[in-house]
């Protein structure tokens, strides 16, 4: 049997002329899966077209089966924190949180339990009394997420939910995230902060003006980014020697030392061949390899190769 | 959809919904900075008719053209004006103002049904409405004839003054049912809610010039036949082009006024299942 997913059969959103996503295909597994793009690229459109707050204006969506035109099914499954930042009036967190469990039609005491847990997993029930507009920047954003997350969704989209979050809070969301990954739910996040996003993400999605650019994990969707060498950085004793036999390949492109002298970073077209041969020169020649590994299948570089300018914050 | 389907539907998680959405949204609809131009059109009369019980005196007229005078006031301001702005202002920002405050969000993201939304959200508007209409009606009827004393005392509780305080009362809930309903779909299903509501408002005003048969598709027309006051000449210098029409009987009009609204406030919450949160927009 196949996990539960959350299926885009050739969605597309158009805004009037604007392009929103176009033809999107996408089959998400549980896990984490973090979108990726630049301002504008279509991130949030996805994340609402999967939530039902918006329609598509061609082809289908099911989220474990739910359409998401039924939000009485589909929010009993799903959580979502938004970058929308604002909140009803006169509210003090914990009525934000409480309120809203209501609205699901939950009675008082299940509703106030849930909302302690909710509060207590984001690190908020101190300030929880204190009204929502007395909040820090973070403090809103964390109450955000305790209401995304209160009912115990199996389905979380977090649309930049580090955003405003000192470093503390930061590690300690992270955390939260891969527990819930780890516990097999959706957890779909969308984050500039690119090295986060590698930390934490089992796959990503690549988004470019509305496309869909790539998909996978990340070191799957690194080996297909073919006209771009893979770099593979190597420790060892005699980093010269080296350069000079992989240089006799015609798959190496480019072979530099590392300024230590204890290193060399290879760029090469076949990086299944370079392993094989250097295991061969290791024994012909006698090297100490400390590391060998790949320096360019993060997400970082993958957005570079694959959408270019500047990945976002690192 | 059969009695049985109807049966097994989830009422008793609509009605813990309705309570919730309700409770979130009366504070909204009763108390709010926007709401100010409502809380006048409400003391407007309250105060007029005060400071006519205050400096009238009982000098140069009767309680009867005090009771006409009144009846002019609930037929051309409570009815025409107030209540129809009032409701204008109440129901169609019902998800306007939350679209501009850019909260909707919060209400689409819960597992409620959207029509449980949006019964939700007309009730705690009609809630508003009728407390501020109604009471703003009840008041103006006590000060505008309480400076008689005795008279009115013996007017209200052993003459027809009640019975008639009950009608002003009731016709201006029923007002706020009408008009809720109307400006509950306008607000759904317009971005901008002032253009529908200017045509609404001339068609409404029109109605004295209607044949007979299209003036039944007003709301006024069914209110003017509930008041318990006869005929007020509210036609003004077009007096002579108003077509004459037999008041509809209280029994039709009050089933008839339910039925229509709850037919808007029905495809208003069928609508409001294709909405969109779209907050750049």
């Amino acid at each position: 049997m196949t996990a539960p997913r959350i299926l885009f059969d050739n969605v597309s959103r158009f805004y009037g002329e604007v392009l929103g996503v176009n033809r999107v295909n996408l089959a998400i597994q549980p896990g984490i899966t973090s979108l990726v793009g630049p301002n504008g690229s279509g991130k949030t459109t996805l994340m609402n077209l999967m939530a039902g707050l918006i329609r598509p204006s061609r082809g289908e969506i099911r989220v474990l089966g739910i359409p998401p035109d039924r939000p009485e099914e589909l929010f009993r499954k799903m959580g979502y924190c938004t970058q929308v930042d604002a909140f009803p009036k006169g509210l003090t967190g914990y009525q934000f949180v409480y309120s809203f469990l209501l609205v699901h039609g939950m009675i008082e005491s299940e509703a106030a339990k849930l909302t302690d847990e909710a509060l207590r997993r984001v690190s908020m029930t101190e300030a929880a009394n204190r009204p929502v507009a007395a909040y820090s920047k973070g403090m809103r954003q964390r109450i955000k997420l305790a209401q995304a997350i209160a009912h115990r969704p199996t389905v979380l989209i977090l649309d930049e939910p580090l955003n405003g979050l000192d470093p503390m809070a930061r590690a300690e969301t992270i955390d939260l995230f891969k527990q819930w990954g780890e516990e097999g739910r959706h957890v779909i996040v969308s984050s500039h902060i690119l090295h986060e996003v590698d930390r934490i993400s089992d796959q990503v999605i690549l988004l470019s003006h509305g496309y869909v650019v790539a998909e996978g994990q990340i070191q799957g969707v690194r080996s297909e980014v073919k006209d771009q060498p893979m770099q593979i950085l190597v420790r060892c004793d005699k980093p010269g020697l080296l350069a000079s036999r992989l240089f006799e390949q015609d798959h190496v492109v480019e072979a530099k030392v590392n300024e230590d002298g204890k290193g060399l970073l290879v760029r090469t077209r076949d990086a299944d061949n370079l392993y094989l041969l250097l295991n061969r020169i290791v024994l012909d020649n006698g090297l100490e390899v400390e590391a060998v590994a790949p320096a360019d299948d993060d997400v970082n570089s993958v957005y570079q190769y694959l959408i270019g300018g500047e990945g976002g914050t690192t | 959809m059969t009695w049985s389907q109807i049966s097994t539907q989830p009422w008793m998680l609509w009605r813990r919904q309705v309570a919730a959405i309700l409770r979130l949204e009366l504070k909204k609809s009763l108390f709010s900075k926007r709401a100010w131009w409502i809380y006048i059109l409400t003391l407007g009369p309250v105060v007029m008719t005060g400071m006519h019980s205050l400096f009238s005196r009982n000098g140069g007229h009767t309680m009867g053209e005090d009771n006409m005078i009144f009846a002019g006031i609930f037929q051309l301001y409570f009815l025409r004006l107030g209540i129809f702005f009032g409701c204008l202002g109440i129901f169609s920002n019902l998800f306007r103002a939350e679209v501009l405050e850019r909260t909707l969000h919060y209400y689409f993201m819960s597992p409620v049904r959207r029509e449980v939304l949006a019964v939700s959200k007309y009730l705690a508007g009609l809630i508003a409405a009728v407390t501020y209409f109604v009471g703003s009606v009840v008041l103006s009827f006590i000060f505008m004839s309480a400076h008689w004393g005795p008279v009115f005392q013996q007017y209200l509780f052993h003459g027809p003054g009640l019975h008639q305080l009950g009608w002003y009362a009731l016709t201006a809930a029923l007002a706020c049912v009408g008009y809720g309903s109307v400006f509950m779909l306008t607000g759904v299903l317009y971005r901008n809610p002032m253009i529908p509501a200017a045509v609404v408002f001339i068609w409404e005003n029109l109605n004295p010039f209607l044949p007979s048969l299209l003036k039944k598709f007003s709301v006024i027309f069914y209110l003017k036949s509930l008041c318990p006051v006869g005929d007020i000449p509210d036609d003004g210098p077009l007096a002579f082009l108003a077509s004459m029409t037999e008041p509809t009987p209280a029994w039709l009009a009050i089933p008839g006024l339910l039925i229509v609204s709850a037919l808007i406030l029905a495809y208003a919450a069928a609508k409001s299942r294709k909405l969109e949160v779209s907050y750049s927009e």
